[in-house]
């Protein structure tokens, strides 16, 4: 449908219902991951490598099976062989083989009759380990002498002579970078670098795996994609996948960190190895924190060519990323972004690929988006303070609109950059007075958004109310925003449509609630879907009239003559056809398979004030403000939560987060104490605004909004500081003794 | 005919060519067609890779290319 | 081990268990008593998903001992609402205000904005933010669930 097509006058989308999982979420009645209990259920727990890197010379679990009630120890003996590619990656870290290669890589698990049993048997465990040289930092793991974590593990784009833990390189860009080099005024380059920061969804992993000796299979689990786990798990053991079934629980955050399996398989293994009980595992917190996904640490140089007016002539980035002993770190994705916003006339983009002794990165929130974002968005905005040029003026004169090139090659469709910025600009925070060592921050960023594999079913029920199934988990009321888009094309009631996130037995394949797809693709998808059970509907109502189905129409929840020459019937309404169906044909329903196309790309403009100690070297954010693309606010309220949520996470990527390896390659702030992420007076209010620039590839415009809320505030916090202090960090996180640090040495103290 | 633009790292493997031109009518020709015209590029295309046709990003190999098109190779990208 | 029997009146009712010396009490609400509202998010008493009211007092479930509710009473997430399921005002309030997405730290920001609210039922937002600064939530950005206890605060204000 095109954009001027759209009905402006919904009745229900752009409303802020109820959502319909809010009652069992506030009365502790919603069940999530660990929640789950199974009879005759087992507990297992995991063995996990004190060490950084080592050989395992032995296992030895004769004492831990010698307890009472100690029922099953797997190891990865107890794993098929001979896997290849992305599923020996997914075996070899959810249990490691001759090799761990991280601190807090499982190498055994055990199951019993209690947890705490369990505890006890795991510690009974004995495993010998040969120390290995480890390296755990990116820039120390590109060095052609580094420790070779995998010898043979870069793909086929590493030419000859890279350093030995490159695995993957990628290049790509367009014109010419020494003519448009040439043509600007001032040309400047700085390097850059993140730390790992974990997705820190509250809710630790947690599953109940059973697992027969026939190769059938159950699992209850906390994940975005039951159909994933379903297929990783299956590949990780050997099983046929159709022969799993697996059953999403309420989920407790994931924000890509539950695309992927770890404890999981090791359910199934101890649940076979068991005699087929199931077998509960739930991770601790500095489980999590240690072995499940990461994000990746980058090392990134960024050159910059502007003309004095702020014309960007050129740019070039070269990335370096490590994510873990694995292949797999967002390097595309974060160099695709990279210059995302500006129309560029010249672009290189260079990226390296590096393993390091760490846990295998897993998506974060727009994966290599923030990264990218943090050095590209930080350059610009330095070379705008030299100028003397505002910050938002310079993106303006070089945002991209639709139809410009993309730095990454394609056109760009329909896109709303220039709304956030001018938004951004209109807002009464811009133009807010600041203080002493007060400073404002402006940075935009990207995110692609993403369809995916989609089975949506929808069927009506037999008192003309209606049910969907859905694939993709509810992470931030995704239900709602379905129900809102079903009953706002039924003509019906929003309580009348019950939304269901349902079992891999129940529909196609799905990808997960990732790539900010759930609203945009299952939402889609369910559209479609209803639309095909109003068609039933009004063929329904055209039989018992005695005309033709073309000559019904749809109007408010009702079949009803298309016109006068159609006849002269009152309308049937929803509840009447429903109520009649077993006689007039039988079930009506609909449903949708497919690659939902039409994706909308997201943009957004964040503005913030800090104020920095200078005494303490401590930042105070005192005003943020999201301005962001959405294309429709379905449910603006949680659309507004996924801008404030993403805000939150990457002020506390920017000030505070980041994961911190010893000397010994071991993790040393495995806790919430210790890896502290934004609390409550950390923050203040998050200011929001939803920009639509309406989607043209969905029924009701959504671009999907998950995932670009988390790029722009890296940079707007660190241009913030530079704007308070004078100066620059250009290195995350920027905790009060960096900040110090940095200000001592502009002020020569 | 369809110019398919390449990303510029996969230039070892295409002896130099960044735009290659392939006879296709979907992504699926088309990615066959490269992986004939260039036998490199098998593993590339195998790990998965995404096209994107006139701006909009594409995953179906059945999904048709019109005439005159502008078509970028893209790597599979991944979300949160 | 020796399990110790323990009894304690949760959420108004008696209730006895049978508790490993070495569970927390969170395992005692979660595992015998099959009061699963209240959630591990840490078992360290870093993130207030497990809070609960111990004699009124606002606790970490997971830093006391199952053995150490003996005698004593505590409340729940699942005492919140009437008994007739009439929710808390602060239960309405996260609903109205979208406080919540996952949810999984609700439970915990609920009990422990209970607890706030009666002591200080008149708080600023700063009192709310440093009062719930125990209770990590990586969802929502605190924003609107900062709004909802403001908001639940005044209403019972005004209803009082
Ligand atoms: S689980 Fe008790 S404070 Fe986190
Ligand atoms: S709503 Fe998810 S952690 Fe708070």
């Amino acid at each position: 449908m095109a954009k001027d097509e759209m009905n402006p006058a919904f009745k229900l989308i752009g409303t802020r219902v109820l959502r319909p999982d809010g009652l069992d979420k506030v009365t502790g009645r919603a069940r999530y991951g660990a929640d789950f209990a199974a009879p005759g259920m087992l507990f297992g727990a995991a063995v996990r490598s004190p060490h950084a890197h080592a050989r395992i010379k032995r296992i030895d679990a004769t004492r831990a099976l010698a307890l009472d009630g100690v029922k099953a120890v797997v190891t990865r003996a107890d794993f098929p062989t001979g896997l290849t590619g992305e599923d020996w990656n997914l075996q070899e870290n959810c249990m490691a083989g001759d090799v761990a290669l991280y601190d807090g890589h499982a190498v055994a698990a055990v199951a019993a009759t209690s947890a705490l049993l369990a505890q006890d048997a795991a510690k009974l465990i004995e495993v010998e380990y040969e120390p290995l040289p480890h390296v755990t930092d990116v820039d120390d793991a590109i060095k052609p002498d580094a420790p070779a974590i995998r010898p043979g593990a870069a793909d086929h784009s590493v030419p000859d002579g890279m350093p030995p833990n490159v695995v993957r390189y990628f290049e790509f860009g367009h014109g010419d970078l020494d003519a448009g080099f040439a043509e600007a005024d001032i040309v400047r380059a700085q390097t850059y670098r993140t730390e790992a920061t974990h997705q820190g969804y509250i809710e630790p992993q947690a599953c109940v795996g059973q697992l027969g000796a026939d190769g059938k299979g159950e699992m209850w689990v906390t994940t975005q994609g039951q159909w994933y786990v379903r297929w990783m798990c299956a590949a990780v053991l050997g099983l046929e996948t159709a022969q799993l079934r697996v059953t999403p629980s309420e989920i407790g955050g994931g924000f890509g960190g539950k695309t992927t399996v770890f404890i999981e398989p090791l359910s199934l293994a101890l649940s076979r190895k068991a005699g087929g009980k199931p077998v509960k595992l739930v991770m601790s917190r500095s489980d999590v924190l240690r072995a499940t996904g990461p994000t990746a640490s980058a090392s990134m140089d960024v050159k910059i060519g502007m003309k004095a007016d702020g014309t960007m002539t050129a740019g070039r980035a070269e990335f370096r990323m490590q994510g873990g002993a694995f292949p797999g770190s967002p390097l595309n994705e974060a160099l695709e972004c990279a210059f995302a916003a500006y129309k560029l006339p010249a672009v290189e983009h260079i990226g390296h690929e590096v393993l390091a002794n760490r846990p295998k990165a897993a998506a974060y929130r727009a994966p290599g988006a923030p990264m990218a974002a943090f050095a590209v968005e930080s350059l610009v905005d330095e070379i705008a303070r030299e100028l003397g040029l505002d910050p938002i003026a310079v993106r303006l004169k070089n945002a991209v609109r639709e139809g410009d090139r993309s730095s990454y090659g394609p056109r760009y469709k329909s896109i709303g950059l220039v709304e956030t910025l001018e938004a951004a600009k209109a807002h009464a925070n811009y133009a807010a007075p600041l203080g002493p060592n007060q400073g404002r921050g402006v940075a935009t960023g990207y995110w692609f958004n993403h369809n995916g594999d989609t089975s949506v079913s929808m069927a009506i029920a037999e008192d003309g109310t209606a049910q969907v199934s859905v694939g993709t988990p509810d992470i931030g009321g995704s239900r709602a925003s379905l129900g809102l888009m079903v009953a706002e094309t039924l003509g019906i009631p929003y309580e009348h449509v019950r939304v269901n996130v349902v079992e891999t037995g129940a529909l196609g394949i799905n990808e997960p609630s990732h790539g900010s797809r759930a609203t945009f693709a299952s939402g889609k998808a369910a559209v479609i879907a209803t639309e095909q059970a109003i068609a039933e509907m009004c063929r329904r109502a055209a039989a018992e009239w005695g005309i033709e189905p073309e000559a019904v129409d749809w109007v408010e929840g009702a079949a009803q003559p298309a016109g006068p020459n159609a006849g002269k019937f009152p309308p049937m309404k929803i509840a009447e056809i429903a109520g009649q169906m077993s006689s007039t044909g039988g079930p009506i329903a609909g449903h949708y398979e497919g690659l939902p196309e039409g994706v909308g790309a997201s943009f957004g403009t964040h503005v913030v004030d800090v104020e920095v100690d200078p005494e303490t070297g401590r930042t105070t954010i005192l005003r943020y403000l999201v301005v962001q693309d959405a294309g429709r606010a379905i449910h603006p309220a949680y659309v507004e939560g996924q801008f404030q949520g993403g805000a939150a996470q990457g002020i506390g990527w920017a000030l505070n987060e980041a994961y911190i390896y010893g000397e010994d390659g071991r993790l040393q702030n495995a806790g919430f104490l210790d890896y502290r992420i934004p609390v409550a007076c950390d923050l203040p209010m998050i200011d929001t605004v939803i920009v639509e620039v309406p989607n043209p590839g969905h029924p009701y415009g959504v671009r999907g909004v998950g995932e670009t809320g988390i790029t722009p505030p890296l940079p707007a916090v660190a241009n913030a500081i530079a704007a308070a202090t004078g100066a620059r960090l250009r290195r995350l996180p920027m905790n009060p003794p960096a900040v110090l640090a940095a200000i001592k040495a502009v002020r020569g103290g | 005919m369809v110019e398919v633009h390449l990303w510029s790292g996969l230039k070892r493997l295409t002896d130099g060519e960044i735009t290659v031109a392939v006879e296709a009518a979907t992504v699926g020709e088309m990615l066959d067609a490269l992986t004939r015209a260039h036998p490199g590029l098998a593993p590339v295309i195998e790990v998965g890779v995404s096209a994107a046709i006139d701006g909009e990003i594409v995953n179906g190999r059945h999904v048709a290319i019109p005439p005159g098109a502008e078509v970028f190779l893209l790597q599979r990208l991944k979300g949160g | 081990m020796s399990k110790i029997h323990v009894t304690a009146t949760v959420n108004g009712d008696s209730v006895e268990f049978l508790a490993d010396p070495r569970e927390t009490l969170l395992d005692a609400l979660r595992d015998h008593l099959g009061l699963i509202g209240s959630k591990e998010g840490c078992g360290t008493g870093d993130c207030g998903a497990c809070s609960v009211l111990l004699d009124g007092r606002l606790v970490s479930a997971c830093l006391v001992l199952g053995v150490e509710a003996e005698g004593h009473e505590i409340e729940t997430i699942e005492g919140m609402a009437g008994p007739d399921g009439t929710l808390h005002p602060l239960q309405r309030k996260f609903i109205e205000h979208a406080a919540l997405q996952c949810g999984f730290c609700t439970p915990g920001f609920l009990v422990a904005s209970k607890a706030l609210l009666a002591k200080t039922p008149d708080p600023t937002e700063e009192e709310v933010r440093y009062w719930l600064a125990g209770n990590l939530c990586r969802c929502t950005g605190y924003d609107k669930i900062i709004r909802a206890v403001m908001d639940a605060a005044a209403e019972m204000r005004g209803a009082a």
